[in-house]
């Protein structure tokens, strides 16, 4: 059934009401014309109170995640986008492969039943790229301004696929670092359409899956100690936490950081470091330094990853250990973790 | 030319650096006057490329560190008050202070208690807000050295041409010559060269500080943001002092004008006029800040709100611990302080030098909390 | 104590809903463009860099001056390089 006949607002309801949350009729209806027809599979079609899946073979990885973006839609990606590749990016930092997904949906009363379509589909269009399966999820509507738009949460199942565990407790002396692609898109991208920050940049979120790409290091073998997709607080925090579980200082070279040049000047308006900015398609690789060329061009040749390159190593921690940023003139300086969320500033 | 990167180029900076150890034969100490010179040299790294005969002060020009706690006190207040949408800078947003003598506040907790804050990126958008908002009285916290205080001008201007009763302003705006004059005349002054800050020149032009330089014969550079505009500033500071000059200079000549920008300074001026103003951890100096004018006192939120501030009463604090009055003068080293990087870190900051990203506390935190072994906020 | 951003101006616009009474101008930073005030710059024109603080133009950059201290540093690398040898 096309989304465009749904018959919902026809029948005079174009905004979600509580009554879409009351588990009555347009409950129903918003199930079976909006969510089913986007998603559908065999265990959504059963409409039972929970999904019973397939043995799995593999050990199993499971992820949960809360995505409360503003604005619903930015460039390069909405919630919807967001939700699923978040969950399958924690997945795959595991080095699992995606298998279900269940996603629960929080609208606030007067979404208009567009913008939910608009969102549902691009959640249909991503999971069905990656090849996941949405099973079971939920519907609650909460009263106006008791939340923006709609939350989502999203709980992800995945095998695991990796040979060897992949943690911060692998992590080993000499082992290298790669950055999968340029930085600090997805946090400007969405800072460009906040009231007050706006600007045009052309600058869209590199929201997007890294299932492929780990999938493609695992097939060739390269030996990944471990994997960190660099969400909130950026490359700074991934790099940070990871030193910090492991025992082990990072050296990382400021110059080998790729940062797009209207990234860049964004940054620079807003008085922001592109390392402390937030991604969404952007993965932080520690692998065996014999390794770590093979890797860099495994993940040159996919999509997505054209950028990825060595950005420093790891050694022998004195004393606590610490991520280090050697900067353009050959200085070093240390890196924390941010106390919150990076504000922009005027002075 | 983008006139960023070029000024950047590790090249020049490797010039810059040999041309200062060339020139340096003794111990020197210059200050840098601004907050935002401070972040720069300690991003990059620029003072570990100094000979160990320079050191660096870092000076009070950080409005989000000199605001006075009273006047936070009364930002606090004001935006707990039903009906107000409080603006400001995302600067001021972790800045801690005093609420009824009893607790400490931000404006992150403001919110949380139900105050309806906003973070602008320029004064005019609060006005927008005022605009759009008539049923609701908006308050924009007009904090700011000379850079600022001209825009804060011409939002009030804005705010008068559309006729708006519900726009005002919670002026804390300060001045730099006074307060560098309060640092060179006190008897225990230290500080032999002056970086002025570049931004804030821009608008008050060059005369000022060419008076300095004569009354405390000190050389007064007036230096820009980028590593070579901040290491050719010290260059320039260090061969005054070794060839016993002491004058004003002009680093930043691609910006700064010897007149400063005269429709800045006339805005300025309709609606403010220099007053006493507090420091936090200078206290007051006079003719060191600026206020409204009695004729446009209705834009005023320190008279809208008076009943607020009256109401206020002050007990001991956190203040009388913290040293941030001596870091923000230069006689201590943030690093120095028997609280830095202990009972205070950037998540539970003692005072705003350790708040602001400018603070010389903060930024030594975020590029120097090693060697003395200090875990992570 | 005060962000300033250089940027270029790509267009002006007299008169706008933004502004009634003043310019505005479309400035570009390297990719990212935001509109500019020139309340305190009446004499920036299209092309000039200007100084930009809280959306507002503080001066016009002289490139000349700019092009000089780029000069004055790049040469001092030369003399360096010619006494090293």
């Amino acid at each position: 059934m096309k989304l465009e006949n749904c018959p919902i607002p026809q029948s005079g309801y174009s905004l979600i009401t509580l009554a879409h949350g009351g588990g009555g009729l347009l409950s129903h209806r918003l199930f079976e014309q909006v969510f089913l027809p986007a998603f559908d599979n065999e265990y959504l079609r059963e409409t039972h109170d929970g999904a019973v899946l397939p043995q799995i073979h593999g050990p199993l990885a499971i992820t949960t995640d809360a995505h409360v973006v503003q604005p619903l839609v930015f460039p390069g990606g909405d919630i919807g986008t967001l939700a699923v590749c978040g969950s399958l990016n924690d997945l795959a930092m595991c080095g699992a492969e995606p298998k279900y997904l269940s996603m629960s949906f929080i609208l606030e009363e007067g979404l208009p039943i567009e913008v939910l379509q608009k969102i549902v589909e691009s959640i249909a269009k991503t999971a069905r790229a990656e090849k996941v399966v949405i099973v079971t999820g939920d519907t609650k509507v909460v009263e106006k301004g008791r939340c923006e738009g709609m939350y989502i949460s999203t709980t992800a199942i995945g095998e695991i696929k990796a040979p060897n565990k992949i943690c911060p407790q692998q992590i080993q002396s000499g082992d290298v670092l790669i950055l999968s692609s340029d930085i600090a898109r997805h946090g400007m991208a969405v800072m460009s359409c906040r009231p007050g920050f706006q600007f045009e940049s052309g600058i869209t979120s590199d929201c997007g899956s890294l299932w492929p790409a780990v999938q493609a290091l695992l097939q060739e073998k390269v030996q990944i100690h471990c994997l960190r997709d660099l969400t909130r607080g950026g490359l700074a925090a991934g790099a940070t936490e990871l030193s910090k579980a492991s025992g082990f200082e990072f050296e990382v070279h400021e110059e080998q950081i790729p940062v797009q040049n209207n990234v860049r000047a964004a940054c620079e308006i807003f008085g922001l470091d592109p390392i402390h900015v937030a991604n969404e398609g952007c993965f932080l690789a520690v692998v065996a330094a014999t390794d770590a060329d093979r890797c860099v061009r495994i993940l040159q040749a996919q999509n997505g990853t054209a950028l990825a390159r060595k950005i420093g190593f790891v050694t022998e921690a004195k004393g606590s250990a610490h991520v280090w940023i050697k900067g353009a003139f050959g200085q070093r300086r240390m890196l924390i973790l941010p106390t919150g969320e990076q504000l922009p500033r005027i002075c | 030319m983008q006139m960023i990167g070029e000024f950047r180029n590790p090249e020049l900076v490797k010039n810059l650096c040999r041309s200062i150890s060339r020139v340096t034969t003794q111990k020197w100490k210059i200050m840098e006057i601004c907050g935002g010179q401070t972040h720069s040299i300690l991003h990059y790294g620029l003072d570990q490329l100094l000979p160990p005969e320079i050191e660096l002060l870092h000076g009070p020009g950080c409005p989000v560190c000199v605001t006075p706690s009273q006047i936070l006190e009364l930002a606090f207040k004001i935006a707990l008050q039903k009906d107000v949408i409080f603006c400001t800078f995302a600067d001021m947003i972790r800045v801690p202070g005093e609420y009824r003598g009893s607790q400490t506040l931000d404006f992150y907790k403001v919110r949380a208690m139900g105050g309806d804050v906003r973070m602008v990126q320029s004064p005019l958008e609060a006005v927008n807000i005022a605009k759009n908002n008539p049923e609701k009285e908006v308050v924009f916290f007009a904090v700011g050295f000379e850079t600022t205080t001209p825009v804060n001008a011409l939002a009030v201007n804005e705010a008068e041409k559309l006729g708006l009763s519900n726009m005002f302003f919670l002026v804390s705006q300060v001045l730099v010559p006074p307060a560098l004059e309060a640092l060179l005349g006190s008897p225990d002054n230290q500080i032999q060269g002056v970086l002025a800050a570049g931004h804030v020149c821009s608008i008050m032009g060059t005369k000022p500080y060419v008076d300095l330089a004569e009354k405390y014969q000190v050389p007064c550079v007036i230096t820009g943001f980028e590593p070579t505009d901040l290491l050719q500033g010290i260059y320039l500071c260090i061969k005054q002092m070794e060839d016993g000059r002491s004058e004003m200079e002009n680093q930043y000549s691609r910006v700064v004008k010897s007149d400063g920008n005269f429709k800045a300074q006339e805005l300025m001026q309709k609606y403010f006029q220099v007053k006493e103003q507090g420091w936090r951890g200078l206290g007051r100096i006079a003719d060191s800040g600026y206020g409204f004018r009695n004729e446009y006192a209705h834009f005023d939120a320190e008279v809208k709100y008076q009943k607020l501030y009256e109401s206020e009463t002050r007990t001991p604090s956190c203040e009388f611990v913290c040293r941030s009055g001596e870091v923000l003068v230069g006689r201590l080293k943030p690093t120095d302080c028997e609280h830095f990087g202990k009972i205070c870190n950037p998540s539970s900051p003692l005072g705003p030098t350790m708040v602001s990203t400018e603070g010389a506390c903060a930024a030594y935190f975020k590029y120097r909390n090693q060697g003395r072994g200090i875990n992570e906020a | 104590m005060c962000l300033g951003i250089p940027g270029k101006i790509i267009s002006i616009e007299l008169s706008s809903a933004e502004a009634p009474e003043s310019s505005l101008a479309k400035v570009d930073f390297s990719g990212v463009t935001q509109n500019v005030r020139l309340d305190f710059v009446p004499e920036a024109k299209v092309g000039n860099f200007v100084l930009v603080h809280v959306g507002v133009a503080l001066s016009v950059i002289d490139e000349d001056e700019a092009l000089q201290t780029l000069q004055l540093l790049s040469d001092l690398g030369e003399f360096y390089n010619a006494n090293d040898r």
